[in-house]
């Protein structure tokens, strides 16, 4: 398991390494100099040269690279341009927004995904069944913004229970936050949720197939109590690597939600960000949000481990 | 109902219909966008660039089918529109992850484990690491927005699909002995891989080339709605919504049918992935 772990911690960390190349590399392929981009055109000399100076761009690219990285490593993604405050900062206090967001939506889409995923496969062929299958095709199908703006016309605007957007900071209360981030979550759950009960429909489909849950059963253990025991943990496997992939979607997703409901996230500043051309900003929430891929990837990883003994000794 | 009772006793029968069935269902959606967006190219019931403002906001009726929006634009007309942009985004976004992602997949397949193996590999994981949303983010962020922008986007994130995808079939045909007379015939990994292999994991492709198609459809809107995608005058299903979001209250229906549109399109191209996975590959099981 530490051999299995280390090498896995090893190709989390050259992941990460070549993301931030890559990231550096497209950042500075910028037409023309990031300076000047970033004035815009009708920006005086001096200005330019100023900013030069402030960002560092009189330094060599690899000089400038290392900067960047071993800024990164203590915490210090370099100073924003338009915002005039350190870009962590910036982070710090919205990624208290994107974070639980993401988190509740993953808790959420992964509660409604297992039941449903399980009552169909042990039904399989019956009307619950094909509910279920006609229910999640749909589910997929649906763009989660518009289903927040769906969400928002009936439970906002329509019955009034929730504001229909906005966040009032986890200061004014923890009930406050979430009920702000409620409707978020929620759409961006459901349809995750349909893929994830697909999923893990077919994998125990595929598990209760098997010869050792004909085993089971032939020992006398009724067709739930096989279930339970024996297809279930067996079905997790690839159920855990949609997991894994999901989250990089609620990532994306949850970018895109924000600005359905006028969230305080990263989404919002990423956003800014672009069309105030302060790459310093994009540039460094990218690489977080890849970061946050790569070491949930890493984590799914270990936990395969965890649920299959035999990845340990294969890898 | 009866057929869906006696499902557990007669799993192949039900099967067969239920993959016919949505084939066919989906097939007569795609076809309807497909004809929609085709007609379109030559004529819309209202010219989708002139504004007309006397006539804003009016509910779905005649003429106007799906109402107008806040310029006196016919939605009717935009969606039509809008599908154009849509498909020919997805579209070419599906050839560039096929037209680059087969190929690496096929070298790679050549020698499993070897270096070439090894870098492709892990550049697909790389690439993997990056989200649609996050690639088009960067791109737009040097070189501005544009549909252009959001087909490299969602382009680049179908590659380590159509590279997995075809990699995996690949190796366990390479293993076959059709495969093994050719190279004794004396063919080179190139030849094998396009005369033998390509042809038998076409079937694969096309399955996998709907599911990416529609998975492209909503990564486009998503695009669009946040405005990394197409820019205005052009119609785009995402910007609509976007658009229509300040006026969810008074004019439900401008949110509604562009939502609408993507839903039974996207429906479609899986309901036909669905079908044509039962059809053309009968090993592989229709659940996922």
């Amino acid at each position: 398991m530490l051999r299995y772990s280390l090498k896995r911690l090893f190709s989390l960390v050259i992941s990460l390494l070549v993301a931030s190349i890559v990231i550096f590399v497209v950042i500075e392929i910028v037409p023309g100099d990031p300076a000047t981009y970033m004035l815009g055109i009708n920006a005086q000399e001096d200005t330019i040269a100023a900013l030069r100076e402030e960002l560092g761009l009189n330094a060599t690219k690899i000089e400038r690279y290392w900067g960047w990285l071993s800024g990164m490593m203590v915490g210090d993604f370099g100073t924003s341009y338009t915002y005039r405050s350190p870009v962590s900062e910036l982070i710090g206090d919205r990624i208290w927004v994107s974070l639980p967001l993401a988190l509740i939506a993953l808790t959420l889409s992964t509660a409604i995904a297992f039941p449903i995923g399980i009552l169909a496969a042990s039904r399989r062929g019956s009307v619950t069944d094909m509910s279920v299958m006609g229910a999640t095709q749909l589910g997929v199908a649906i763009p989660n913004f518009w289903f927040a703006m769906i969400l928002v016309l009936i439970f906002a605007i329509n019955l009034r229970w929730f504001a229909s957007g906005g966040f009032p900071g986890w200061d004014e209360g923890l009930f406050a936050g979430l009920k702000a981030l409620t409707l978020p979550a929620i759409a961006l759950a459901l349809p995750q949720a349909s893929i994830l009960a697909r999923v893990m429909r077919t994998s125990l489909l595929d598990t209760l197939s098997e010869d050792f849950v004909r085993t089971a059963r032939a020992k006398g253990l009724s067709k739930a109590k096989a279930l339970r025991r024996h297809a279930l943990r067996n079905a997790l496997i690839p159920v855990l690597t949609i997991i894994g992939l999901q989250f990089s979607f609620m990532l994306a997703g949850a970018i895109i939600i924000e600005n359905v409901f006028y969230l305080p996230g990263l989404g919002r500043l990423i956003f800014q960000s672009i069309s105030q051309r302060d790459l310093i900003v994009v540039e460094s929430v990218v690489m977080l949000l890849v970061f946050a891929v790569i070491l949930v990837n890493f984590l799914v990883d270990l936990t395969y481990a965890l649920v299959d003994p035999r990845l340990r000794g294969r890898q | 109902m009866s057929t869906v009772n006696n499902a557990p006793r007669k799993p192949s029968l039900l099967r067969m219909v239920f993959g016919s069935l949505s084939l066919s269902l989906g097939l007569a959606i795609i076809v309807v966008f497909f004809g929609g967006a085709l007609i379109s190219l030559i004529w819309t019931p209202f010219d989708v660039t002139s504004l007309d403002i006397p006539n804003k906001l009016k509910a779905p009726g005649f003429p106007n089918l799906m109402g107008t929006d806040h310029f006196g634009r016919d939605v009717f007309s935009m969606i039509l529109v809008g599908a154009r942009t849509s498909i020919a985004v997805a579209v070419v976004a599906v050839g560039i992850g096929m037209g680059l992602g087969v190929p690496l997949g096929l070298a790679a397949a050549v020698r499993p484990g070897s270096f070439m193996d090894e870098v492709i590999m892990r550049g697909n994981d790389l690439v993997f690491a990056f989200p649609a949303l996050l690639i088009a983010i960067m791109i737009t962020a040097v070189f501005g927005p544009g549909a252009i922008n959001a087909i490299i986007a969602i382009g680049i994130f179908n590659i380590p699909v159509f590279a997995r995808l075809s990699r995996g079939a690949a190796l366990s045909l390479w293993t076959r002995d059709f495969v093994l007379s050719a190279r004794v015939a004396g063919k080179g990994p190139l030849r094998i891989s396009y005369e033998h292999i390509l042809p038998n994991i076409l079937n694969l492709l096309i399955v996998q080339g709907t599911i990416q198609f529609s998975l492209g459809i909503l990564a486009e809107a998503g695009l669009s709605y946040v405005g990394l995608g197409a820019q205005p005058p052009i119609p785009s299903w995402g910007r609509m919504l976007a658009e229509s979001q300040t006026m969810i209250s008074f004019a439900p229906h401008l949110a509604l049918f562009p939502g609408v549109a993507i839903v039974l399109t996207v429906l479609g191209l899986n309901l036909m992935g669905d079908g044509l996975r039962d059809i053309l590959d009968p090993k592989i099981r229709r659940e996922r």
